[in-house]
């Protein structure tokens, strides 16, 4: 089943197009890899999938919803997680998750339940009164995450989660990645590192405003007769 | 320009972020230094940029002092910090002129040493900084740092957020300007980016853990490093992490690498792996690469 669709999508700013009608699925539970160069078109094609930017034409659900007519409603069915994290520094770790889920509506039983859920997993008790702004990245990256999940999104959209980050730490949070997936949850990702696009089982790469590949990572490989992702990459993007 | 890093210590208060740190680096060197979020690593630039003074220790820098002859030194010298330190409201022309003004000089005269660089933002010159993408962003701020040909060039994390093309690139400018003689230090998250140094420093809650040439470390290594390929890696990554004789077990790519006791024949080895055969697809021995080293050296930190 889909919870993505996307047919025809395209975004012109003047007579720029950063998005040039692009087409794609994710399939529900899956980890969806949205690649490509910087100023390829992948934040402004994101900003339409999360509801805060209007479709030049084209169309394309979200967890059921219409973007250019349902933007609302697909805002309660999603979580995000921008580059900077999105995090209040100057409040608590748990005022933090309460002000999330106050946000997205959660009475204030479940937001209890949430919280204690967050640190629990987290490993966070000692410092749930802590200030964000003096947690160490890793955590900060982590709990950045269960705050875009608190309110049990249907899918979550990660843009560049690990930008930045030092070998471990980038692998600790693609583990909570799995588990999401595990768990039902559809992740949408951005990055960087080709490495990570390997752990997807879809990944799509835009150059210049467009698809240019659309396809599990080992497909894509066999496809273009390349070794790694980061061979493949570099070998789409240079033929431009 | 040869540094010498003696004893060097830093403190904030009472968070220590450098702790006795000895490193040399070498004069025409591309130098890497490496570690997680928190190792010390901006604090280290920082005092190599002359803009903090070490609590304890001394450095030298070419001929210079740090401390007396720190004004001369400073135009000796081009920073690019993490936070690109571009003016947003200026132009591409207007940042550079604006820097080289600074440092008494002018586009022109240092025109041949940035040209590989420049030719790929000069189309854009009248366009306002703030307005470019990240790799153009990135290209611009490395211009500035060195309009005033410096001895000394010094970039933390200068590619984080730029794409795997526009590293590459960038990469190959910093070989470029390793040839005009010019000493770089920079940080990166990038494992592939520390194997392009001529040497890397490895830094981990403020102390140095290694520091060689890159080749060389991930030769003298000594990991027991497994590759794995499996259909259900996160499964198997939690069953690996509760082995007893599993150091550590991550995802690298479309397999997985796992470091076991060294103390384990090959043959002990693999009958980890034969327990795991319904999950397993193929289990081999592997030479470990920088990344490896990497996570083994601050996992074993992390332990003690």
């Amino acid at each position: 089943m889909s919870i993505v669709s996307v047919k025809n999508l395209t975004k012109k700013f003047g007579s720029f197009t950063a998005v040039d009608s692009i087409s794609f699925e994710v399939d529900k539970g899956k980890i969806f890899g949205f690649l490509g160069a910087n100023g390829a078109g992948k934040t402004t094609a994101m900003k339409m999938l999360i509801g805060l930017l209007a479709p030049t034409s084209g169309q394309a659900t979200v967890a059921g919803f219409d973007v250019a007519s349902e933007p609302e409603s697909i805002r309660k069915r999603i979580g995000y997680m921008s580059q900077k994290f999105s995090l209040y520094e100057d409040l608590t770790v748990r005022e933090n998750i309460r002000f999330y889920g106050g946000i997205y509506g959660l009475t204030d039983e479940e937001i209890d339940q949430a919280s204690d859920k967050i640190v629990e997993e987290l490993d966070l008790q000692e410092s749930r009164k802590t200030l964000v702004a003096s947690l160490p990245l890793g955590w900060k990256q982590k709990l950045a995450f269960s705050v875009a999940s608190v309110h049990n999104p249907d899918i979550i959209f990660l843009d560049e989660p690990t930008g930045g980050v030092d070998p471990v730490t980038r692998r600790r949070f693609w583990d909570r990645i799995y588990q999401s997936a595990d768990q039902g949850v559809t992740v949408f990702v951005t990055t960087h590192y080709m490495d990570e696009a390997e752990y997807c089982d879809r990944v799509s790469i835009m150059v210049e405003g467009r698809i240019e590949a659309l396809g599990s990572p080992n497909e894509l490989k066999t496809e273009y007769t390349a070794d790694t992702m980061d061979d493949l990459f570099v070998q789409l993007v240079r033929s431009q | 320009m040869n540094i010498s890093i003696n004893n060097i210590s830093h403190n904030y208060g009472a968070v220590s972020a450098l702790k006795s740190v000895n490193l040399t680096i070498p004069d025409g060197s591309l130098f890497g230094v490496i570690g997680p979020d928190g190792s010390g690593k901006t604090t280290l630039f920082r005092i190599l940029a002359t803009l903090i003074v070490p609590s304890e220790g001394e450095i030298s820098i070419g001929d210079y002092d740090v401390v007396e002859d720190m004004r001369a030194l400073r135009n000796q010298i081009g920073y690019m910090p993490g936070r690109f330190s571009l003016y947003l409201d200026l132009t591409v022309e207007e940042n550079l002129q604006f820097f080289a003004s600074i440092f008494g000089t002018s586009l022109e005269e240092n025109r041949s040493l940035i040209d590989a660089v420049y030719k790929q933002i000069e189309p854009f010159k009248k366009r306002k900084a703030g307005a470019l993408s990240g790799g153009m962003k990135q290209k611009l701020a490395l211009s500035c740092a060195l309009i005033h040909r410096p001895e000394l060039l010094i970039l933390d994390e200068p590619t984080t957020g730029v794409d795997a093309v526009s590293r590459r690139e960038f990469w190959d400018l910093l070989d470029l300007i390793q040839k005009e003689g010019i000493t770089t230090v920079v940080s990166t998250p990038y494992m592939d980016e520390a194997m392009r140094c001529s040497e890397v420093a490895l830094l981990f809650d403020g102390e140095l853990l290694a520091n060689d040439d890159p080749k060389r470390l991930t030769q003298t290594a000594e990991i027991n490093l497994w590759a794995v390929e499996s259909d259900e890696i996160f499964k198997i990554l939690q069953d690996f992490r509760k082995h007893d004789n599993v150091n550590w077990a991550f995802s690298f790519g479309e397999q997985i690498h796992v470091a076991v006791d060294k103390s384990l024949e090959e043959r002990e080895a693999s009958k980890i792996f034969d327990q795991y055969n319904d999950q397993i697809i193929s289990a081999k021995r592997i030479e470990p690469g920088i990344e490896d080293l990497f996570i083994d050296l601050t996992e074993q930190e992390v332990e003690v």
